[in-house]
């Protein structure tokens, strides 16, 4: 060791390093950007957040699908689909604002922690500034409060459950799927209609939220025709064979049975429920049914056979023009585009995000601006038709898209793997409109929107 | 010095530098260059390396010396997420409070599943801690949703009371994590030329508290408590004939590695405020189990490496989708482009667990010790061909 005596050099040394020390802050700049990613160049990047791997995989494949056609359709590419028939005509294939929409892709893996990752991932490196895709609530819930954080916007895919846009609630966060209540209000006059209104019913739930909400809406509607509510089981997540919750059914002086599940689980419990001979089953006299509230049509091609006759709730189907007119407009434009490119008819989780971009992509169009607040501003109140829904209104209380509700039941001759269902009614959007404090989405907030940085 | 042998001493400033200057090292590509795909120096992915490394180092201190390999580790880490948000949603979003209360309940909840699961050994403690894991993994989904959130996770709200903060920010959201005003979100960034550098207050904070574990860990390997948790390891039987009880040893041991995984969950929502249950799932836990053996059991650095690694496949693999492959192939004839694009796309995007796979098989197969058996072989062989050309090129040496 030597003793600190202060040398020429040591001195100069220390000079150097102090003055570095002292300019170094100012070749650090904070982000400077009136709000989070805001887009500079040429291009503007848009994350698509959606489920690769897991439960949801399939429905996750079929909304990437729908966003690279939508991506190549604000890019002028393809036919345009359903940029024809919106009833804003802001768009014109010149990208959004005039920049060209370039894309980033990430897994959820219908797992909240990877679904947050990979949005962050999306934010913090690739720039987004909106992200869209995500096919369960769970992971909606999750990356729509990331985004509010985060500044950007989040248009959630396919989450049905009422706390999306109840009590998780999030100012920059928009949902154009339909949920549970309406689910429930939709279904209970059919089922009244079609098979009484002195039903006894019996749940099975599956154990998450989703399953919770969803009963209770299905339950308070049916009850409100005059049903009345036997049993509720909860049934664990994924559980693979439902039998021994199904044994007991018959037993129970039940004569209609509500499977509150979604996917495979609901592939799974209703094939139980057939082998059991529930469909041919008598019960207090008539014939035993089976309701499923919420349909897919990719968990109807996974039931198979054992869909026939079962009644359940849609956003939307690729049908709906064909059938009722052209109050749905719309529909044709995009399943043509969409089958032309792919070759089969898309499923309602594609639809819902195809919409959703090219909802943003006019919103900034209107808004003249990236900014979220200014997106907000714009989709808050927005009245529009032509994306195959009929006309449509995004509530600005709770940030809902409110429009009619398709009620379906599994065809009984199919005739090929695409036309598994049809469509028995559309309940028009009056009957499923719900004050936006109704008590099954009480205890949320949309607080202010948030344009980070 | 600080009471390290020079080795260690060496290790930790390595240890360190690499944390400190991470934001630099792993951004080697410019922003412009098809080759950025690979850059993981964005705060998410550095959080993640130093959390989850703070999770393997502690899982390590049970399973590299005592050799008991817990299955249910991920639960530590999922109830100090809960703990920690609860925190933030009844005290303070000061992160202090949630990151100390996540250890102190991960520390509790440890002891008693401990208690309980190390009364068998071998792979009826793992079968044990396994079931632990995933009974606590079916409460917060389900039974427990009032408490948990269930599905869509625990989450801040803006009517939580925060006695000790506000409730709602003056722009009208909620606030974010801070530590004393510094938000773990607030990033400074450097561009330099082509290059972006960020630097995050939260990956910063992480990262102090991983050097700290890290030293730590160090610490207990060369105690005398460490040696008698080898012990165990070596033969637990021949220790107990000593007249030496083995239990307080291994429970401490759980206890303090159940202790890591809390710090890691507190930390977690200190990054993001969010808990969500799937943090716990038998994945999560089988995980760490990989992080630590992929990096090398029972070595100090290793799982560090294997943390790293794992999550730099997760996070940067699983996004080259086939549009990026087209990008990186264009320059090939449209035939020749399709069969490269379709040989390499089964193992990124979706397919990453492929990749890491056959990476996880190789690394057990040929390098047991994991990737530092691997780093001190590469090591001797230089070494070793250093020595040889040393005693080659002497007698070329003029004797004069």
């Amino acid at each position: 060791m030597t003793k600190g005596t202060l040398s020429r050099r040591g001195l100069l040394k220390a000079g150097a390093v102090t003055g570095a020390g002292l300019a170094l802050p100012t070749i650090f700049t904070s982000p400077a950007a009136a709000f989070t990613n805001e887009p500079t160049g040429d291009s503007v990047t848009l994350g698509f957040n959606v489920p690769q791997s897991g439960p949801y995989a399939d429905e996750g494949a079929d909304q990437l699908r729908a966003l690279e056609l939508v991506a190549e359709h604000l890019n002028g590419g393809g036919d345009g689909g359903m940029m024809q028939t919106f009833s804003s005509q802001t768009l014109e294939g010149n990208g959004i604002m005039g920049k060209r929409v370039e894309f980033v892709t990430g897994d959820t893996a219908t797992n909240t922690d990877r679904a947050r990752a990979s949005a962050r991932s999306m934010i913090e490196k690739d720039g987004a500034v909106m992200i869209t895709g995500g096919s369960s609530s769970g992971p909606a819930v999750a990356v729509q409060a990331l985004c509010q954080d985060a500044g950007v916007i989040f248009m959630a895919g396919l989450t049905h459950a009422n706390d999306t846009t109840g009590k998780d609630r999030r100012a920059n966060g928009f949902r154009h799927f339909f949920n549970s209540y309406m689910s429930g209000a939709a279904l209970a006059p059919i089922l009244a209609d079609q098979y009484g209104t002195d039903r006894k019913a019996y749940y099975l739930t599956a154990d998450y939220n989703w399953g919770y909400t969803t009963e209770q809406a299905v339950q308070e509607a049916t009850e409100s025709k005059g049903w009345e509510t036997v049993e509720k089981v909860l049934t664990p997540v994924g559980a693979g064979d439902f039998s021994s919750y199904i044994t007991p059914v018959l037993q129970s002086g039940a004569d209609t049975l509500v499977l509150v599940h979604y996917g495979g689980d609901m592939v799974n419990s209703l094939t139980n429920a057939v082998q059991f001979g529930l469909r041919e089953a008598q019960a207090n006299g008539r014939d035993f049914q089976i309701v499923v509230p919420l349909y897919s049509e990719l968990m109807a091609r996974g039931a198979g056979p054992n869909i026939k006759g079962i009644i359940g709730s849609q956003n939307w189907d690729w049908k709906l023009e064909n059938q009722l007119g052209a109050k749905y407009t719309g529909t044709n434009a995009f399943v043509r585009s969409f089958g032309e490119k792919y070759g089969f008819p898309p499923s309602q989780a594609a639809h819902t995000v195809y919409c959703q971009v090219m909802l943003y992509a006019d919103a900034v169009n209107r808004a003249g601006s990236f900014n979220p607040c200014a997106v907000v501003e714009a989709l808050e109140g927005f009245e529009f038709d032509g994306l195959g829904n009929g006309p449509t209104l995004y509530r600005a209380d709770d940030h809902q898209c409110f429009k009619d509700v398709v009620v379906v039941r599994g065809k009984e001759n199919p005739e090929n793997e695409f036309d598994l269902v049809e469509i028995i009614e559309v309940t028009p959007v009056e009957q499923v409109t719900y004050p936006h404090d109704h008590p099954q989405f009480a205890g949320g907030e949309l607080g202010a929107c948030n344009a980070g940085a | 010095m600080l009471g390290l042998t020079r080795k260690d001493f060496q290790l930790l400033l390595i240890v360190i530098g690499l944390t400190m200057f991470a934001p630099f090292l792993l951004n080697p590509f410019p922003e412009t260059s098809a080759l950025a795909q690979f850059n993981a120096g964005y705060p998410d992915l550095l959080q993640r390396f130093v959390i989850f490394s703070i999770f393997a180092i502690g899982f390590n201190i049970l399973f590299g010396l005592t050799g008991y390999l817990s299955f249910g580790h991920a639960a530590f880490i999922g109830i100090g997420s809960y703990a920690g948000v609860w925190m933030m949603k009844l005290l303070t979003m000061n992160i202090i409070p949630a990151i100390l209360v996540s250890i102190l309940v991960a520390a509790l909840v440890s002891l008693i599943i401990g208690y309980v699961s190390l009364r068998r050994s071998g792979i009826y403690f793992s079968i044990l801690t396994l079931a632990f894991a995933q009974m606590c993994y079916a409460l917060a989904y389900s039974v427990l949703t009032p408490i948990t959130g269930g599905e869509t996770g625990l989450q801040l709200r803006l009517n939580d009371p925060r006695i000790l903060g506000e409730s709602v920010t003056e722009a009208g959201n909620i606030p974010v994590p801070h530590l004393f005003g510094l938000e773990t979100r607030d990033s400074l960034e450097l561009a330099l030329g082509n290059w972006v550098f960020t630097f995050n207050a939260g990956y910063y904070i992480a990262a102090v508290a991983m050097i700290l574990a890290f030293y730590l860990a160090i610490r207990l390997f060369r105690s005398p408590f460490g040696i008698m948790l080898r012990a165990v390891k070596s033969n637990q039987q021949r220790m107990s004939y000593t007249g030496l009880n083995p239990k307080p040893y291994t429970l401490a041991a759980f206890v303090i590695s159940g202790m890591y995984a809390g710090l890691a969950g507190g930390l977690m929502v200190a990054m993001d405020p969010l808990a969500g249950a799937e943090r716990m799932l038998w994945t999560a836990s089988g995980e760490v189990v990989l992080m630590t053996i992929l990096g090398g059991a029972g070595t100090l650095i290793g799982p560090v490496l294997g943390a790293g690694v794992i999550k730099y496949f997760e996070s940067i693999f699983s996004t080259i989708n086939r549009t990026v492959l087209e990008g990186w192939f264009a320059f090939l004839p449209d035939g020749l482009e399709n069969v490269v694009i379709s040989m390499i796309y089964p193992f990124v995007g979706k397919g990453w667990h492929l990749t890491l796979g056959i990476m996880f098989m190789l690394v057990v197969i040929f390098l047991p010790g994991g990737l530092v058996e691997g780093g001190q072989r590469l090591g001797r062989l230089f070494r070793r061909r250093g020595k040889r050309d040393a005693a080659e090129g002497d007698p070329v040496k003029p004797a004069e």
